[in-house]
Formats: structure tokens, C-alpha cells, sequence
């Protein structure tokens, strides 16, 4: 946890048993053998591809893709979570649906390949340059006073108290608006280790000027 | 860099991200089907997984990912 953030509350009431029973139905076919894991295995393969396929046609726009590259795509991501979700069967703790469970898997699978997808051409625009212009690029004649200097004075803290690498990690996810999935991808790390650098970055800067006003 | 239509204020609350503490994108990922689900069962999501609201507001991914959830699961009931 990225501070002090209280433990997950249980549930106020008891589960649905039928929740439950679903569930354990899932779980005991996705560990048994032969034809009721194949079964179960393909039952559940159809589910996530239905979820890949939800995710991915919310970006078709960012895309440049035919109908059959995004369904190749969809499946491929499908495939991965199958894959996941099989590995983590432990990990289930009957807390949600055993769907709601397994679609986020699927859902992270396609949104990460779209994400990639969409900038596999482009260059990262890594540009020092961009925190000196950023007053003449955002600054609104209708913007007021206090706000013009609130920004004036986290420029100032970039510089002085970031590092190099948190600076090229804030300007890129925040000003160049680079998905996180893509930066960890094309930095070699993590989208938590980068999520990690810039929640450092950022408490670095609220300690100097403040929270957002 | 990239043109952006986002106002100053945006592009601000994303510098300086949420103010309270906030969960990892590796425990946003490991709750988010329980925080959905109790969201839409309409219970107190914010209240049993403290940190999750914040998470959502820094991490655009994990805010498309939930979103995606929500939606999915509203499509499909």
C-alpha cells in the first residue's frame, strides 16, 4: 500500500449462497479432470473472450486495426487470462462472483494489448523541455491568479525536488498522457514499480505546494 | 509532447495526484472485482476497501479497467 490505508472491510452480510454455489460449481469443475475441466475450461474461455471483445471495442477508435486483428487480439487475451485464472484458482476468496473474478482478468489482458497496440509506432515523447512550456501551454487567460502560481510553483518543485527519473516518469504518464502499461513496457519495469515512482514523485510535490486547490 | 485540451486544474490534479492513501495498481487489481461487485450491490464500497476510491482517481488504467468492469457487468445483467 502506498500509505497508511486501512485493512478491507468483510462484507455486512452474508454472501448470496447462490454466488457461492456458483462458484464452488466453477471451481470444482475448473480442478477436476477430463471432459468436465475441458468442459469448464472452454465454458469459461468463451466468457472472458466476450469480455476481451467489451474492452477492445470501446477503443476501436485509438486503433488502427481490422475486425480481424481485434478479434485475434481478443483471443489472445482471452487465452492469457484462461491461462491466469487456472494458475490462481487459490486466490479466489468468494468475496465477489466468480464471473466479476474472472472477467477483470480478461479485461486487464485486452485493455494492456490495446494500450500497446495503440503506440507500438510511436515514439515515447520524452522532452525535457515540455515542464518550461507547460505554463504557456495550459495557461488560460481565464485562469486566475492563484491557480497561474500554484503551477508556477510545481514546475519549480519538479525541478528542484525530483529526480531525474521521476521527472521522466510524471511528464511522460501525466503531460504526455503515455499509458502506464506502455511506459513499464517500453522502461523495462512494472506498472507498479512505475505507479510506485510516480505516487513518490507526487507526495515529493503536495509537501512543497500543497494539495490540489 | 502530445496537445492536450485539459484544463490547467487537470493537468494540475494529475501532477499532484490524491491526497489520501491509496492502494498499489497490484492490490487495485486483486479488489477491484469485490469493490465493483459491492458497488453494485450498493453497498458501502469506499467504506470496505478504503484506498480503492483513491486509486481509481491517480491510475487512469485501473480507472479504465474498472469502468470497463462496471459497464461489462451492467451490459450483461
Amino acid at each position: 500500500m502506498t500509505g497508511s490505508v486501512p485493512a478491507v472491510q468483510p462484507a455486512s452480510g452474508l454472501a448470496p449462497p447462490d454466488r457461492d454455489a456458483e462458484a464452488r460449481a466453477w471451481l470444482a469443475s475448473l480442478r477436476s479432470t477430463g471432459a468436465e475441466r475441458e468442459t469448464a475450461a472452454r465454458e469459461l474461455h468463451a466468457l472472458l473472450l466476450r469480455a476481451a471483445r467489451f474492452e477492445l471495442s470501446r477503443r476501436r477508435g485509438q486503433l488502427a486495426a481490422t475486425r480481424e486483428a481485434l478479434d485475434d487480439l481478443a483471443v489472445q487475451s482471452a487465452d492469457d487470462a484462461l491461462s491466469a485464472i487456472l494458475a490462481k484458482l487459490d486466490d479466489y476468496r468468494f468475496e465477489s462472483r466468480f464471473t466479476t473474478w474472472a472477467y477483470k482478468f480478461a479485461i486487464l489482458e485486452a485493455a494492456t494489448r490495446a494500450r500497446r497496440r495503440a503506440w507500438q509506432d510511436r515514439e515515447l515523447p520524452i522532452d525535457p523541455d515540455a515542464w518550461t512550456r507547460l505554463p504557456s501551454r495550459t495557461l488560460d487567460p481565464a485562469e486566475d491568479l492563484e491557480r497561474r502560481e500554484h503551477l508556477r510553483a510545481i514546475i519549480e518543485a519538479v525541478r528542484t525536488e525530483l529526480s531525474p527519473h521521476q521527472r521522466e516518469v510524471l511528464g511522460a504518464l501525466v503531460l504526455a498522457e503515455v499509458p502506464i502499461d506502455v511506459l513499464a513496457e517500453r522502461l523495462g519495469t512494472t506498472r507498479g514499480a512505475l505507479y510506485k515512482t510516480l505516487h513518490d514523485a507526487r507526495r515529493k510535490l503536495r509537501a512543497v505546494v500543497g494539495a490540489t486547490t | 509532447m502530445t496537445e492536450s485540451r485539459r484544463t490547467q486544474a487537470e493537468i494540475v490534479a494529475g501532477l499532484l495526484g490524491p491526497a489520501g492513501p491509496e492502494l498499489t495498481c497490484e492490490e487495485c487489481f486483486e479488489l477491484l472485482d469485490v469493490y465493483v461487485d459491492s458497488e453494485r450491490s450498493g453497498e458501502d464500497a469506499d467504506a470496505r476497501i478504503p484506498g480503492m476510491r483513491a486509486h481509481l482517481t491517480g491510475c487512469p488504467a485501473c480507472a479504465e479497467e474498472h469502468s470497463t468492469l462496471t459497464d461489462l457487468l451492467s451490459t450483461l445483467s
